[in-house]
C-alpha cells in the first residue's frame, strides 16, 4: 500500500518505453530487409538471445530481481541497435560476442539499467570495429538477398568477396583518399548503378524508415524533438558548408543524413536518455556535438562511419553539459518580472 | 473583454472523479456524540486551551487563544461541556497526539453572541486582529493565518488580489459546491479582502472543468456588481489550483520561493476563505465548520458542512464505506496524507476525505531504477529536474540537492504521477528536506552551545579583571587612609579615630555590603513590582503550566507503553 501522496499513477512503464521504442524501429527494419535481404533477421534474433541470456545471467550474478528486469525489454533495444549497426553478413559469433560484451561490460558492470555512462549498443560497435575492422566494414552489395548465400556468410566460414562491399560512406572516403582526389564526390557517388544518387541506394529508403519511426516516437513523447532535430540540423549545415566550400571534396547534407547511421544515430542511439544528456539546451549541444563529431570522423577520420564514436565522446560530456544547462526553475527566470 | 492568461510549465492531466460527488447539494452532518477539537489547526504556534474540562462553551466561543501573532483561534463548534483538555490522536499521517478539548454537544447548538465587525472603521490591525480572533486560516489546505496575509505591500496597494477556486485535485469538489451555492458571500468576501488589500482588481480563478461553477460566479457576481472583480476560467491541468501556479496563469507573475507574493502586487486566497472572511467580518461569526467533500471508495460520494472536531468516521458513514475500505486520506489523491485511523476529526485544512481501497488505488508495480527519461522534469511545474533532485537525496548530497533548488518543490506529485519507474520521488524530497532541516537545527544548537560557552569564557575573564581592578582600586584607598590615620598619629588631632578604630570599621562597612549584595540576589527580579492585573495573568499563565503538565504526565505512560 502506498504510505504517501501520490496516492495514484499514471500507468506508464519502462517496459512499454522500450517495446514502443522497439515498434518504432520496424519501419526501418522493413526496409534494411527489402534492399539487403532477410539476413538482418537472424542477426536480430541472434542478439535479442544473447541479451537475454546474458542480461537474465548478470542479474543473477548481482543478486537482482531477474524476471522484473529482464522483462523491462532495455536490454533489446540495445540488442536490436547492435544489429542494426553491425554490417549484417558479419559472423555470428561477432554478433554475440558484441552483444554479450555490451550488456556484461557496458552496462552491468556499471549499475545495470540507468546507471550505464555510455551507450552499450557504441560500446560493442566501437569494441567489434577496433577489433576487427576488416569484418566491421563488408556489407552486402544492393541487390545480394540470396538468404542462403548470406547465411553461409554468418555461419560458414567462406566469405564471398563478389557479394561483399563497402557502404556508400566507405566507399566515398577510400575512393577520395585513395585516389587522391583525382575523383570528385559526384563522379564516385554516381558512378554505377551499386548507389542511387541520394544516400547510396536502398540507404535512403532504410534512413526514410527509421525517420518514420522516429517521428512517431516524438509524437508519443517518449523522446523529444530536441536531440533529433539539432543532430540532423547541425549535420545539414556542417556538410552544407564544407560542400559549397569544395563541392568536388565534399559531399553534401542529404548525402549525409540520409546514408549510414545518420537518421538512427538522430531518433533511436542520441536519445538514449541513460548516458545522454537531459536538459532542454543540453540535449541540442550534445546532439550537436554528435552530429559535429560524426562529420569529423566521416571525413577525415579511417573508419567508415563515426556515429558510434561522436555518441561515445559526448557521452564523457554529459555530467558537464547537464550541470551547464540547468534551466531556470520557477520565479529565477531571466527576464521575468522582479 | 477577454483575460489573457499564461502558462506555467508541466503539469498533468490526471483523472478528475469529480463528477460524482458534485450531484447533491451541500449537506449537513447530524451532530456526533462527542467533538475532539485540536488546538493546532493552522501554522504557527499552538494556540493556549482557554478552557477546563467540566465548563460549558457555547457554540463559537474561543477555546484555544492564539499563540502570538503567527498563530490562530480556535472555537467550539458547537455548545455543550468541555469533557476534558487532553491529548488526542491527531489527523496527521505521523499518529501523533495533539492537545485536544473534547466537547460533548448539548444538542442546543446554542450561540454566542454575534456582532459584526465594523471593519470599514477599524484600523487595519484591528481588522487582522479581529480575522485571528474569529480563527480564520486558508482553507484551501495550506492553514496559513488569513490576516497575516491581508495587507496591501510595501508599495500600499496591490495589483491583483487573486480568489482561487481552482480546485485542481482529483476527487475534491467543496470549492466547486460553494462557489454554486454560497458564491455571492464568497464575491462578498473577496470584496472586502479586496478593500483590504486596496486591490485594483480581483480575479476569481476556476478551472473549466466546473463550467456550472464558472457561470454561477459569474451571476453572483454581476449581482453583486464590484467593477473590480472578474470571473475566469482557467485551463484545467493539475497543479493549476498552486497559488503560485494560479497566479503565474492569471497574471504571467512569477513569486519565487520565499518570498513574499505582495512584493510582486499579488495576493492569493482561496474561495473558502473568502466565504470565512465574509462571515467573521459581516456576520461575527467565528470559523467552526467547513466543507468537505468525502469521495473515494464510498457509496454516496457528496459535500457536507462538517463542525471541525467531528470525527471523519463519522461523516464517512453517511456516505457508506464500501466493504473493501482500508484507508482515509485527508485532502486529494496527489497531495494528500493517509489518516492514522479513520476517527481523527475534521480539521480545518480538511477540504476532503478521500476513502481509499486497493481498488480504487492500486498498489504501483515495483519501483525500476531511473533511466532519466525527463518525464519527471516536464511534468514539474517548479521548471526543476526532478530526477536530479532523486539521484542526490538518494546519495545523500543534500548540498547539491538545495543547489538544485530543493526547496523549490511544492510535493505537487507530478513527477511522481508520471514516473515509468514508478519510483516514489516526493519521498525521496521530503526525507531530503526533512534531514537538511534536521541538520540545520543541530547546527544551530550547536552554534548555540559554542557562543553560550564562548560568552562565558568572556564573561568569566571580565568578572576576574573587575574584581582585580576592584580589589587594587580598595588597597589602594585603604593604604591612603592609613597614611592619613599615621599622620595622624604623628600629630592626634582632638577625637580622631586611631588607625585600629579605621580598620575595624572598614571591615564592618565591607562585611555590611556583602551582607547587603546576598540579600539582593535571593530576590526575583522582575516579578516584584506587579500591576494586580499583571499578577492575575501570572497566575493564570502558572495554572495553565500546572494543568499542561498535569496532561503531559497523563499521556506520558501511554508513551512508554
Amino acid at each position: 500500500m502506498l504510505n504517501n501522496s501520490p496516492f495514484f499513477r499514471q500507468p506508464a512503464s519502462v517496459r512499454s518505453v522500450m517495446l514502443r521504442t522497439l515498434a518504432a524501429l520496424l519501419p526501418g527494419i522493413a526496409g534494411y530487409v527489402w534492399f539487403f535481404g532477410p539476413a538482418v533477421l537472424v542477426q536480430l534474433a541472434l542478439a535479442s538471445a544473447t541479451a537475454l541470456a546474458a542480461e537474465a545471467l548478470m542479474l543473477r550474478v548481482r543478486g537482482r530481481p531477474v524476471w522484473l528486469f529482464l522483462s523491462d525489454g532495455s536490454v533489446l533495444v540495445t540488442a536490436w541497435l547492435i544489429a542494426l549497426t553491425f554490417p549484417p553478413i558479419v559472423p555470428w559469433w561477432l554478433i554475440v560476442a558484441a552483444t554479450a560484451f555490451a550488456v556484461v561490460v557496458a552496462k552491468h558492470l556499471y549499475g545495470g539499467l540507468g546507471q550505464n555512462p555510455f551507450n552499450p549498443a557504441m560500446v560493442a560497435f566501437c569494441v567489434m570495429i577496433v577489433a576487427y575492422p576488416q569484418l566491421m566494414s563488408q556489407w552486402p552489395a544492393v541487390g545480394f538477398t540470396d538468404f542462403a548465400a548470406q547465411m553461409q556468410m554468418v555461419f560458414g566460414e567462406r566469405r564471398i568477396d563478389a557479394v561483399v562491399m563497402a557502404t556508400p560512406l566507405d566507399f566515398l572516403r577510400t575512393q577520395l583518399h585513395t585516389e587522391e582526389a583525382r575523383e570528385t564526390v559526384s563522379a564516385i557517388l554516381g558512378a554505377g548503378a551499386t548507389f542511387g544518387n541520394i544516400g547510396g541506394k536502398g540507404w535512403e529508403w532504410i534512413a526514410g524508415g527509421y525517420l518514420l519511426g522516429g517521428l512517431w516516437l516524438v509524437q508519443q513523447r517518449i523522446i523529444t524533438w530536441h536531440i533529433p532535430a539539432a543532430f540532423l540540423a547541425t549535420l545539414v549545415v556542417v556538410s552544407g558548408l564544407a560542400q559549397f566550400a569544395d563541392a568536388s571534396r565534399y559531399a553534401g547534407p542529404l548525402f549525409h543524413t540520409l546514408t549510414g547511421g545518420a537518421m538512427l544515430g538522430a531518433f533511436f542511439i542520441a536519445t538514449d536518455p541513460v548516458s545522454g544528456a537531459t536538459t532542454p539546451r543540453g540535449k541540442l549541444i550534445f546532439a550537436a556535438g554528435i552530429a559535429l563529431l560524426t562529420w569529423v570522423i566521416r571525413t577525415f577520420g579511417a573508419y567508415p562511419d563515426g556515429i558510434a564514436f561522436a555518441t561515445l565522446l559526448m557521452n564523457i560530456c554529459v555530467p558537464l553539459i547537464d550541470m551547464w544547462t540547468q534551466p531556470p526553475v520557477f520565479g529565477h527566470k531571466k527576464g521575468g518580472p522582479p | 473583454m477577454l483575460q489573457k492568461l499564461f502558462r506555467f510549465h508541466g503539469g498533468v492531466k490526471p483523472a478528475y472523479h469529480k463528477e460524482p460527488s458534485i450531484r447533491e447539494p451541500i449537506g449537513a452532518v447530524p451532530m456526533p456524540g462527542e467533538l475532539v477539537i485540536p488546538l493546532h489547526q493552522s501554522i504557527g504556534g499552538p494556540p493556549h486551551p482557554l478552557v477546563k474540562a467540566g465548563e460549558r462553551v457555547l457554540k463559537g466561543q474561543p477555546i484555544g487563544a492564539p499563540d502570538g501573532n503567527v498563530s490562530s483561534s480556535v472555537h467550539a463548534s458547537t455548545s455543550g461541556r468541555v469533557k476534558a483538555v487532553e491529548m488526542r490522536l491527531a489527523p496527521h499521517s505521523s499518529g501523533l497526539a495533539a492537545l485536544s478539548v473534547v466537547l460533548e454537544p448539548d444538542g442546543l447548538d446554542e450561540w454566542i453572541e454575534r456582532r459584526p465587525v465594523p471593519w470599514r472603521d477599524l484600523p487595519s490591525s484591528g481588522v487582522r486582529d479581529a480575522l485571528r480572533d474569529a480563527g480564520v486560516v486558508g482553507l484551501g489546505g495550506a492553514v496559513f493565518p488569513s490576516h497575516l496575509k491581508v495587507n496591501p505591500g510595501k508599495d500600499g496597494k496591490l495589483d491583483t488580489l487573486v480568489i482561487n477556486g481552482a480546485e485542481c485535485e482529483p476527487f475534491i469538489t467543496c470549492d466547486d459546491a460553494q462557489m454554486r451555492e454560497r458564491g455571492e458571500r464568497i464575491v462578498r468576501g473577496a470584496a472586502i479582502l479586496g478593500d483590504l488589500t486596496r486591490a485594483e482588481r480581483i480575479l476569481i480563478g476556476i478551472e473549466d472543468n466546473k463550467p456550472e461553477a464558472v457561470a454561477a460566479m459569474e451571476r453572483y457576481a454581476a449581482a453583486v456588481g464590484d467593477p473590480r472583480i472578474r470571473i475566469v476560467a482557467v485551463p484545467t491541468r493539475y497543479p493549476a489550483g498552486g497559488a503560485k501556479q494560479l497566479i503565474r496563469v492569471l497574471t504571467g507573475i512569477e513569486v519565487p520561493h520565499g518570498q513574499r507574493s505582495t512584493d510582486y502586487g499579488v495576493q492569493c486566497f482561496n474561495t473558502g476563505t473568502s466565504l470565512a472572511v465574509f462571515e467573521a467580518l459581516e456576520l461575527g461569526q467565528p470559523l467552526i465548520s467547513r466543507i468537505v467533500t468525502v469521495a473515494g471508495n464510498v457509496a454516496r460520494p457528496r459535500n457536507y458542512e462538517v463542525p471541525f472536531g467531528t470525527p471523519m468516521r463519522h461523516v464517512i458513514d453517511l456516505c457508506g464505506a464500501l466493504p473493501d475500505t482500508d484507508r482515509v486520506i485527508m485532502g486529494g489523491p496527489m497531495m494528500g496524507y493517509l489518516m492514522p485511523a479513520d476517527t481523527v476529526p475534521v480539521v480545518k485544512a480538511t477540504n476532503c476525505i478521500l476513502v481509499g481501497s486497493a481498488r480504487l488505488f492500486p498498489p504501483p508495480p515495483p519501483e525500476m531504477p531511473c533511466i532519466r527519461c525527463g518525464e519527471c522534469a516536464k511534468a514539474c511545474p517548479a521548471d526543476l529536474q526532478p530526477f536530479e533532485l532523486y539521484w542526490f537525496a538518494k546519495a545523500k548530497i543534500f548540498g547539491k540537492a538545495q543547489e538544485y533548488k530543493l526547496f523549490d518543490c511544492i510535493e505537487c506529485g507530478c513527477c511522481a504521477y508520471v514516473c515509468p519507474s514508478r519510483i516514489p520521488l516526493v519521498d525521496y524530497y521530503r526525507f531530503a528536506k526533512s534531514e537538511i532541516w534536521a541538520r540545520e537545527r543541530e547546527k544551530s544548537a550547536a552554534d548555540e552551545a559554542r557562543e553560550r560557552y564562548e560568552f562565558r569564557l568572556h564573561r568569566e575573564e571580565r568578572e576576574k579583571q573587575e574584581k582585580a581592578a576592584k580589589l587594587a582600586a580598595k588597597a589602594a584607598a585603604t593604604r591612603e587612609k592609613l597614611a592619613a590615620a599615621k599622620e595622624g598619629d604623628a600629630a592626634p588631632a582632638p577625637g580622631a579615630p586611631s588607625a585600629e578604630e579605621a580598620k575595624k570599621a572598614l571591615i564592618a562597612a565591607a562585611l555590611e555590603k556583602a551582607k547587603a549584595q546576598k540579600a539582593a540576589v535571593g530576590t526575583p527580579a522582575n516579578t516584584d513590582h506587579l500591576t494586580p492585573d499583571q499578577q492575575a495573568q501570572v497566575a493564570e499563565i502558572e495554572a495553565r503550566r500546572a494543568h499542561l503538565k498535569e496532561v503531559a504526565q497523563s499521556v506520558r505512560p501511554k508513551d512508554d507503553e
